[in-house]
């Protein structure tokens, strides 16, 4: 039996506060808020590695936690703050958390560490990793095909050390 | 010899674009009216397309055309328009040639509509009916048909040497193993895609995931029977590729096609599952034959290797080199066979035929050193190759003696004990293991043109890659050495088909081959600079020559007399000519040919693994570098840990699984296909032996991007035997096949 396919439903408004600033979006209702972010506003700082929340490219913080950006729709997140990478510098001054990830040498190609960088941030922000053996379980959502795990541990010690002397 | 840069940690140059978001990757740039395009797969492995409707999809507002075989343009019609630099022998796929499935998730159609979402969703309404033809994947059914082929895209085995059987017949202690190696994805994190920007009058310019820029190039223009001139390639960053980024994939060819048809933009970018319709690590199945004599001598090595094909192309790789290089036996007998099955061609991937082959052999060698009663890195010892036996040449250099004593020492290797399950914590059974690894150190043509502009700035460029290696920094460094500026004023230009001639970044050879155009392109403009030098008004240089002179801190000046100087500034400003430049090309010199060029690895492993439930922890992994000169040791550590995390996955993580029902390799994905995570990765140290070898290159340089890697499965795997006892010959070690 020929099923009819369904007509598509309208395009949606949405209205979404990214990095302080508020963005009006004609969208379509399955719009992943990661492809609101990298197609519609051209903000591709945040990665797409997989598209099914296996692999932490597309990490972002919403009222400072991490998720991942293709797990959600972008009409879900009206009313929130998005933090993305492109919102952590202030005033052309680095976030401590990207200077680290430079220092240390916390990446090669570079794809996953915007989202590794917004893990590290949303995981000080959790208050939950006490051990070292906490610090790699809790960073295991992002992976890092170039294989620099042993430097981002470094990273995020120094961001826990730096948020305990607050 | 003095230096400013070269052997200094330096933080990368595209450190801060990099964690601000600014880099971009190939489907980041933008064009106006951008279309989308989305790739259906074949759900068949074998077969032809009976029907395939595309109405529901066009019925849609915002679709713009879906192209099948039944529509495409009309097509080249040689193979060899569609060869491609890393082009195995054989007849290379065609996208949408015709209405054959020759492989599971083959590209059978590309929706373009206007927006992704819409793009993606009419996707999902194309219908493909099949007429199945019988597949058949299965490799270890097909060994018998396994053949020689006519032409081997990687090097030809080494000839045989002496007697093997007879030797074998005579040896006190002997081994006969098989050892397999699954299919493996390089899934790097950036998924493949492609950006192909209108430009009008037929004109492109394609922001493309490659390797190598003029590779995409050539093929595009050889693929649409375009002139050179009317397509530009671009790619200045790549989120990792490992490999497969080497040959331009389907979704170039595809956006290309699309672009222009339509006379617009379009972006093709595949999924993580259409990840695994391209290219793979070939299944290998390794029979090894090894003897020694009682003094523990290797006297008998024969290595049969049956390696994974396509129906239509001949993919093969290094996997018998490397007992020629590593151990001197004088009785040898290496094979390669493919097996052809109708799956898509294997694709180099991080040390192809380097990570099976060596992996195979050290796992050999550690169980003949066992057989034998003797301490595996002792056997090694007593083995050491001074000369590379395949091609009968002594080695550029080659410190790997001092890797194990350096290794050794680190890890602690003289505590250990012989017998296995011999070292116990509770319920963890410890096992130490040990391994070593060779890689080509290989130079290959290539051009650089480097431009000092009147206030002082250096722009060196060639159309080479960074996939995450590092090239942009320590190409930065070697042009800042050169002229003896600081970083902040040298550029470095790569990823432009524009820019001049470099080949695939691959093998581990761009440092070498890079770096010492860099390096000779920079030296032209020295020399232009002593001449303006030469020609001030009572010059303290007048009399100089060029090697008598240093190039540092902004300033030139007189090697044995550093006051007789003059600043590059004043030159510069006084010069009438503008900018000044250097473009050159340079090729590995004869004398280097003379030579076996490798770069040498020492890896030393711990491991846990629980007695009850066979789960392994890798607690602690060294590894001891013999790779020339190291340019920046920063760099140079990240590119070994990564080389050693994918030794681990090589070791127990990764596999992709051949579903031989369907012709499909099913755990298509990042959850299903693992790769090591943060967890896994415990306690991990390098080591870089000085090594000097004034013969390799100009720059003393070895390629690390596939040592760090080749050393460490074994060094598990071996670990793993002498924590359980228990041989494990079939990658990965999985906890069931432990318990």
């Amino acid at each position: 039996m020929e099923k009819e396919n369904p007509p598509l439903p309208p395009l949606q408004s949405v209205t979404l506060r990214i990095n302080g600033k508020e963005q009006r979006l004609e969208l379509a209702p399955w719009t992943s808020l990661l492809d609101a972010l990298r197609e519609h506003l051209h903000l591709t700082g945040t990665k797409k590695g997989c598209d099914h929340g296996q692999c932490g490219a597309c990490t972002v913080l919403i009222d400072g936690k991490r998720i991942n950006s293709c797990l959600t729709l972008a009409m879900m997140q009206e009313d929130k703050e998005i933090t993305t990478i492109e919102g952590l510098a202030k005033d052309g001054e680095l976030h401590p958390v990207q200077q680290a990830f430079i220092d240390h040498d916390a990446f090669q190609c570079g794809y996953c560490t915007p989202g590794q960088i917004c893990s590290v941030i949303g995981l000080v922000n959790e208050g939950k990793a006490k051990t070292l053996a906490d610090i790699r379980d809790l960073m295991s959502g992002n992976v890092c095909r170039c294989g620099a795990y042993v430097n981002i541990v470094k990273v995020v010690q120094e961001a826990l050390e730096r948020s305990e002397a607050k | 010899m003095k230096t400013d840069q070269i052997g200094k940690e330096r933080n990368r140059v595209d450190g801060k674009a990099k964690v601000t978001g600014e880099a971009k990757y190939a489907a980041e740039f933008d064009a106006e009216k951008l279309a989308y395009g989305v790739v259906v797969s074949s759900g068949i492995a074998k077969g032809k397309i009976k029907r395939i409707d595309t109405s529901k999809a066009l019925a849609l507002d915002g679709v713009l055309q879906v192209f099948t075989h039944e529509n495409r343009p009309g097509y080249m019609w040689l193979d060899k328009n569609y060869k491609d630099d890393d082009a195995p022998p054989g007849s290379p796929f065609r996208p949408l040639y015709d209405s054959e499935v020759q492989f599971s998730m083959q590209p059978i159609a590309l929706v373009v509509a206007e927006t992704f979402e819409l793009a993606r969703y009419a996707a999902m309404l194309v219908e493909v009916e099949y007429e199945e033809a019988e597949h058949d994947t299965d490799f270890e059914s097909n060994l018998e048909q396994a053949y020689e082929p006519k032409e081997y895209k990687a090097t030809e085995p080494p000839k045989p040497r002496g007697d093997v059987d007879q030797a074998l017949a005579e040896a006190s202690a002997r081994i006969e193993e098989t050892y397999t190696h699954p299919a493996e994805h390089h899934n790097p994190m950036e998924m493949h895609a492609s950006t192909a920007v209108w430009e009008g009058d037929g004109k492109l310019t394609v922001y493309d995931k490659i390797q190598g820029v003029q590779n995409s190039q050539q093929y595009i223009a050889s693929a649409f029977g375009m002139s050179k001139d009317e397509v530009r390639v671009i790619s200045p960053f790549v989120g990792g590729a490992f490999g497969s980024g080497l040959r331009p994939q389907y979704q170039l060819f595809l956006a290309v096609l699309a672009a222009r048809e339509l006379q617009r933009s379009v972006r093709v970018v595949m999924t993580r599952q259409q990840m695994f319709s391209f290219g793979h690590r070939p299944k290998t199945l390794q029979r090894f034959k090894l003897g020694a004599d009682t003094g523990g001598k290797l006297q008998a090595l024969q290595q049969e290797v049956y390696g994974e094909t396509s129906k239509f192309e001949d993919y093969s790789e290094d996997v018998v080199l490397w007992p020629g290089v590593l151990y001197p036996c004088d009785n040898t007998k290496l094979t390669h066979k493919l097996v052809a099955l109708d799956v898509y061609t294997p694709l180099d991937m991080r040390a192809p035929g380097g990570t099976t082959g060596i992996y195979a052999l050290e796992c050999a060698i550690d169980e003949l050193a066992y057989k034998a009663g003797i301490d595996p890195l002792e056997f090694r010892k007593k083995n050491y190759s001074e000369k590379d036996q395949n091609e009968d040449k002594p080695f550029s250099s080659k410190e790997l003696r001092e890797c194990y004593r350096q290794g050794a020492d680190k890890f602690g290797w003289a505590k250990r004990r012989m017998e296995p399950r011999s070292m116990k914590e509770g319920h963890q059974l410890i096992g130490w293991g040990f391994a070593q690894g060779a890689w080509e150190a290989n130079q290959a043509e290539a051009s650089a043109k480097a431009v000092l502009s009147k206030e002082g700035k250096l722009t060196v460029s060639s159309a080479t890659a960074d996939i995450g290696t590092g090239t942009y920094t320590v190409m930065t460094q070697i042009a800042a050495e050169a002229l003896g500026l600081p970083l902040e004023d040298v550029t470095f230009k790569l990823g432009d088909s524009d820019l001049p001639k470099a080949p695939l970044e691959g093998g581990s050879k761009t440092v070498a081959t890079v770096g010492s155009a860099v390096k000779k392109a920079c030296e032209q403009v020295q020399e232009k600079l002593l001449k303006l030098a030469q020609q001030q008004p009572d010059s303290p240089l007048a009399e100089a020559k060029l090697e008598e002179v240093d190039f540092s801190e902004g300033k030139i000046s007189l090697k044995r007399d550093a006051s007789k100087s003059v600043q590059l500034q004043d030159l510069l400003e006084q010069s009438d000519n503008g900018s000044l430049e250097g473009e050159v090309s340079t090729k590995p010199s004869d004398e280097s040919k003379e030579y076996a060029r490798y770069a040498h690895s020492a890896v030393f492993a711990e491991v846990k693994v629980d007695e009850d439930l066979g789960t392994v922890k890798v607690t602690r992994l060294v590894t001891a570098v013999a790779g020339g000169r190291i340019v920046n040791p920063k760099t140079a550590r990240s590119q070994i840990l990564g080389g050693m995390v994918w030794g681990m996955g090589v070791a127990l993580h990764e596999h992709t699984v051949m579903d031989n029902n369907l012709g499909r390799f099913i755990n298509h994905d990042l959850d299903k296909y693992h790769v090591p995570v943060n967890a896994d990765v415990q306690e991990m140290e390098v080591i870089f032996v000085e090594e000097k070898d004034e013969v390799v290159n100009p720059l003393g340089v070895k390629g690390l991007g596939e040592i760090g890697v080749v050393g460490v499965a074994p060094a598990i795997a071996n670990a793993i035997f002498h924590a359980t006892g228990k041989r494990v010959r079939e990658l990965p070690i999985t906890m069931d096949k432990l318990l």
